[in-house]
């Protein structure tokens, strides 16, 4: 695995290829995240996004295929995680180095509205409240590259709107690359710049949003595209009849022979 | 603050009388067992009456011989327990860690384990004549197995998750061991930590029986030889009070140590 200076693209994945036994998750999949762009991964249950969070995120090993990523990167898996036994700037400064390690994780506490939680112990936080403490570990690291495993599924539907509006924010300030992995379609188009779906071991189809943030629901495009990506899951939603699809929402099917180019998107209707 | 006070002192009240309820079996049965020996029913050489008991613990305390004894008892249980738990907890460390490890370690203290390690007394006797070393030895390696087994399992019961999160945040292998292997196997070390010093205790008990100059042991059997029930007692209640008091220390440990822990967040 490689690490490349800071340029676009951030990451490149070329003909990854995962396999488990005889069970081959990943079959050459394709990828480039550009620098400082917010991905969402969608895909049904098991459809292998987490495996491939799990590569971008060095905890396996790429056995076939190219990936080249930024150095320095932090994941939020769909649990928090926190050591029970550490006080929750002590999660946040976990094998943190450098001066002031405390200093910058009340900062990253402070950013995620938690600066009043430093000494208390993780099995004293709400769900919302352990999953900013995990936003906030991944965020004091200064990461070029955010990986975010379902960090919200777990959460209510209130909690979890408020931690949309958090993560927006806070990519807006910091500008990491993200790759958010997902199964809800309003998360990806309230946050990402692009929504990916995964299917038999690809990138299936692709779907630019271009809304400005901060987006709301009301957002013009918003169902269709919410349609689009939900048929391209295989949830068949109609969307408004008579409406004309603007280009730039229409989700792009990429056939087996095309890969999805960043740089050059062939828009084509489902 | 006087709100906070009302249902605590309610709380008080209530804990009092709870102690109290328990107290009136025991007080019973002291009561009972005075009148047994003062009428003559249980003579003094089968048992002593619990006020002869009470002045001989009296005067054994004012000769401190009570206190010269169980100071040797102690430093015997306090070395053995240092070696057994050192030796315990290397060994979980080397079995719970690695593999080979394992393989290397668990065989052989699971045979041994099977072994009633009471029964090694006369080839101890044998090997380290009868000193201080047999007595230590003997609580050395009754306490290595409580402490080995509960180690081993508490590092192999960690969850995986937190160690795969130790990794992506960029530990190295000893700082996994430092923040999470450790100090989530903790709890489980502590139980462990509770039945080695109870053990400890129990093969005192039989070590200074057997053959000792010292200690509450050779208290109890100089005692046997001259019929004196009363210091027997004396003896049994010392042990007793030590194992409570140790089961105290340990719980207090515990409750400082294992802060974090949610049933200690709420009690
Ligand atoms: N460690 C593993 N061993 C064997 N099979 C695995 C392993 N991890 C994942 N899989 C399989 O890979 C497939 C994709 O899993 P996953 O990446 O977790 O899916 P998703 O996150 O999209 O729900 C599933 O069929 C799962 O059973
Ligand atoms: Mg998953």
């Amino acid at each position: 695995m490689k690490t490349n200076p800071r340029s676009a693209p951030d990451v490149s994945v070329r003909g990854l290829t995962r396999r488990f036994g005889a069970n081959t998750v990943l079959r050459g999949l394709d990828l480039d995240i550009e620098s400082g762009e917010f991905v969402a991964l969608l895909g049904r249950s098991g459809s292998g996004k987490t495996t491939f969070l799990r590569t971008l995120a060095g905890l396996d090993a790429v056995t076939q295929g190219e990936v080249r990523l930024p150095a320095n990167r932090a994941v939020v898996f769909q649990e928090p995680r926190l050591m029970p036994w550490k006080k929750v700037w002590q999660n946040v400064t976990l094998g943190l180095t450098g001066a002031d390690a405390r200093g910058r994780a009340v900062a990253a506490l402070k950013e995620v509205g938690l600066d009043h939680r430093l000494d208390a112990w993780p099995a004293t936080l709400s769900g919302g409240e352990a999953q900013r403490v995990a936003l906030a570990r991944a965020l004091v690291r200064e990461p070029q590259l955010l990986l975010l495993d379902e960090p919200f599924a777990a959460l209510d539907a209130l909690t979890r709107i408020r931690m949309h509006e958090l993560v927006a924010a806070l990519w807006t300030v910091h500008k990491p690359s993200v790759l958010l992995v997902t199964h809800d379609v309003d998360e990806a188009l309230l946050l990402a710049d692009r929504a990916l779906v995964l299917e038999d071991g690809r990138i299936r189809t692709e779907l630019k949003i271009t809304q400005p943030h901060p987006r709301a629901r009301a957002m013009i495009g918003f169902s269709l595209m919410r349609a689009d990506l939900l048929s391209a899951l295989g949830v068949d939603v109609d969307g408004p009849a008579g409406i004309a699809k603007p280009a730039d929402t229409v989700a792009c099917r990429v056939p087996d022979d095309a890969k999805p180019r960043r740089t050059a998107p062939v828009l084509r209707s489902v | 603050m006087t709100d906070a006070l009302i249902p605590n002192q309610g709380n008080m009240l209530r804990k009092f009388a709870h102690s109290a309820g328990r107290a009136v079996t025991p007080i019973l049965i002291l009561v009972a067992w005075q009148i047994a020996s003062a009428t003559g029913l249980v003579p003094e050489r089968t048992l002593a009456s619990p006020l002869h008991v009470i002045g001989t613990f009296w005067t054994l305390i004012a000769d401190g011989e009570l206190q010269d004894n169980l100071l040797v008892s102690l430093r015997r249980a306090m070395e053995g327990l240092a070696i057994g738990v050192s030796f315990g907890t290397v060994f979980a460390l080397i079995s719970g860690l690695s593999r080979s490890g394992e393989a290397a370690v668990d065989a052989p203290l699971q045979i041994l384990r099977a072994i009633p390690f009471l029964a090694l007394v006369p080839l101890f006797i044998l090997w380290f004549g009868i000193g201080e070393t047999p007595k230590i030895a003997l609580v050395a390696l009754g306490t290595i197995y409580p402490v080995y087994l509960n180690l081993y399992a508490g590092i192999r019961g960690i969850d995986k998750k937190l160690l795969e999160a130790g990794a992506c945040f960029g530990l190295n292998h000893w700082q996994i061991l430092r923040h999470i292997v450790l100090p989530g196997a903790l709890p489980s070390f502590l139980v462990g930590l509770r039945y080695a010093v109870g053990i400890s205790w129990l093969s005192l008990v039989v070590a200074e029986q057997i053959n000792a100059s010292s200690g509450i042991g050779y208290l109890i059997m100089s005692a046997r030889d001259f019929m004196r029930t009363d210091i027997i007692v004396v003896g049994l209640i010392v042990y007793g009070l030590l194992g409570l008091l140790t089961d105290i220390l340990i719980r207090t440990l515990e409750h400082r140590a294992l802060a974090w822990r949610p049933s200690i967040l709420k009690g």
